[in-house]
């Protein structure tokens, strides 16, 4: 060709003037070996590469354990003006470690309406974790507040943060009550206007405007009964 | 030195010895024994080249105590790598028993307090070196051409340590452990769209529990040293090859002349 421009290489290695090359052959055997040899040698590592990374994050990830419902008391035993505090198995078989503080109160007029309705109708119950980093927040009666000992989060009667570093309310449990007994099930998270987000998210996880999307819901929440 | 010999009568004095009667001594049996079996080994591995390679360096004019501070590091890690080794055939890493075997190892296991205060302690001097060694590279300006990528593998040391740290926090399993391990874990999650799964994968789910310590456990002691074994090893490979640079208050040398040196 002219203007100096490369002549395209012909496919057969014939007559690309390869040593040994084969009439019709487009692929040398040395070429062909190296490729077989790196193949089954990338299917051997991934064999048991692929499981091995599947089996550590696959049910981190993705199992979703069952809630079960806990009773925390009889119904007239909770008040409308304070919360109580009760704790309940948050992950079962591994004793005192997976227990839990919660505090637990009748809903009352300034509560914000459950939202959908039907969800925590008569009672309100809201974890005791912090929604700055997870340290465990203390109710103190007299202020009518939750205090963090960690970096000084506070929170209202309601749960919605009114001081320090947290950044949505803190979270809540489902409630029902059943043959007159008050009953505790899966956690979910609040935005700042009370919408409710059923896969429930960590501490320091912000729900509101673009956080909600740059924190997604987790694949592991939990299944209720 | 030797000493004068006694005034004896010439009956009593030792003969000297016949060149051809010499007797083979023990030790220099001893000594032929070690030589042979150098010999037989480098025989057949060459080591002592590469050991030549390593010791005998050039190092540059003007190398001081600051340049200590890698083999201080490397120290430290070799001493956390034994502490460690022997710690875990105490400790248990089960949610129910960590806490108890922790404490069996500080008050009932012999020498059980000092080598767990090693650990402990030698920890947070390792991270102390680490932070050390590296101001002296940056601040002599020994990150740059040609060591740029031992720099990287140096950084990428750093946080490996610190990540060792990390998952180290959680094992005595007190409460200590237990909150400081919660709030790191939420720091993680903080991370944009990944920070939540990467929280659920430390965490092995969406709780803390059973899973958490062991698998904390796991990348403490297996993951990790093997990763920071093979990095130290390439660390100093490039050591060896590039050299060690010379302090950056020494001028470079004129280059008039030929400068003669004796070594």
């Amino acid at each position: 060709m002219a203007d100096g421009r490369k002549e395209p290489k012909s496919k057969y290695t014939l007559d690309r003037g390869m040593p040994g090359a084969f009439e019709g052959e487009t692929v040398t055997r040395r070429r062909f070996m190296e490729l077989t040899a790196h193949g089954a040698g990338a299917v051997a590592v991934s064999a048991f590469a692929l499981p091995a990374l599947g089996f550590a994050a696959g049910s981190a990830l993705f199992d979703r354990p069952p809630v079960e419902w806990q009773p925390v008391g009889p119904e007239d035993a909770f008040e409308e003006d304070t919360y109580l505090p009760r704790t309940i198995t948050e992950v079962a078989g591994i004793g005192q470690v997976g227990r839990t503080t919660i505090y637990v109160r009748k809903r009352n007029a300034d509560d914000p309406p459950p939202n959908p309705p039907g969800i925590d109708e008569p009672y309100v119950a809201l974890s005791t974790r912090c929604m700055h980093l997870g340290c465990p927040v203390r109710y103190i009666d007299a202020a009518k507040r939750f205090v963090c000992p960690c970096h000084g989060g506070v929170y209202d009667f309601l749960g919605t943060v009114e001081g320090g570093p947290p950044v949505r309310p803190l979270d809540r449990f489902y409630t029902r009550v059943t043959d007159g007994q008050v009953e505790i099930g899966a956690r979910y998270s609040v935005n700042s206007e009370f919408r409710r987000f059923p896969s429930y998210r960590d501490p320091a996880q912000d729900l509101d405007g673009v956080g909600q999307y740059l924190y997604p819901g987790r694949f592991s929440t939990p299944k209720m009964d | 030195m030797k000493l004068p010999l006694p005034p004896l009568p010439a009956a009593l004095k030792p003969k000297p010895k016949r060149p051809a009667e010499e007797a083979v001594k023990p030790i220099d049996q001893v000594k032929e024994a070690g030589i042979a079996t150098v010999d037989w080994i480098d025989e057949r591995t060459s080591l002592s080249g590469a050991t030549r390679w390593i010791l005998f360096r050039k190092v540059p004019r003007g190398t001081n105590w600051f340049y200590t501070l890698g083999s201080a590091t490397l120290f430290a890690f070799l001493s956390q790598a034994v502490t460690g080794v022997f710690l875990a055939m105490y400790y248990d890493p089960s949610v129910t028993n960590a806490y108890e075997s922790a404490r069996h190892i500080t008050n009932d296991v012999f020498l059980g307090e000092f080598v767990r205060g090693m650990h402990k302690w030698g920890s947070t001097v390792m991270v102390i070196l680490v932070c050390l060694h590296m101001a002296r590279v940056f601040f002599f300006g020994a990150y740059k051409y040609p060591r740029e990528l031992n720099w990287v593998i140096g950084v990428v040391l750093l946080i490996l340590t610190f990540v060792m740290s990390f998952t180290g926090y959680l094992l005595p399993f007190d409460q200590r452990s237990y909150w400081a391990t919660i709030v790191g874990v939420n720091i993680n999650g903080t991370g944009p769209i990944v920070g939540p799964f990467l929280s659920d994968f430390l965490r092995g789910g969406a709780e803390f529990g059973s899973t958490t310590l062991s698998r904390f456990y796991a990348i403490h002691m297996l993951l990790l040293p093997g990763a920071i074994i093979a990095l130290i090893g390439a660390h100093l490979y490039l050591v060896t090859r590039l050299g060690t640079t010379a302090p950056p208050w020494l001028k470079a040398e004129s280059g008039d002349g030929i400068r003669e040196e004796r070594v």
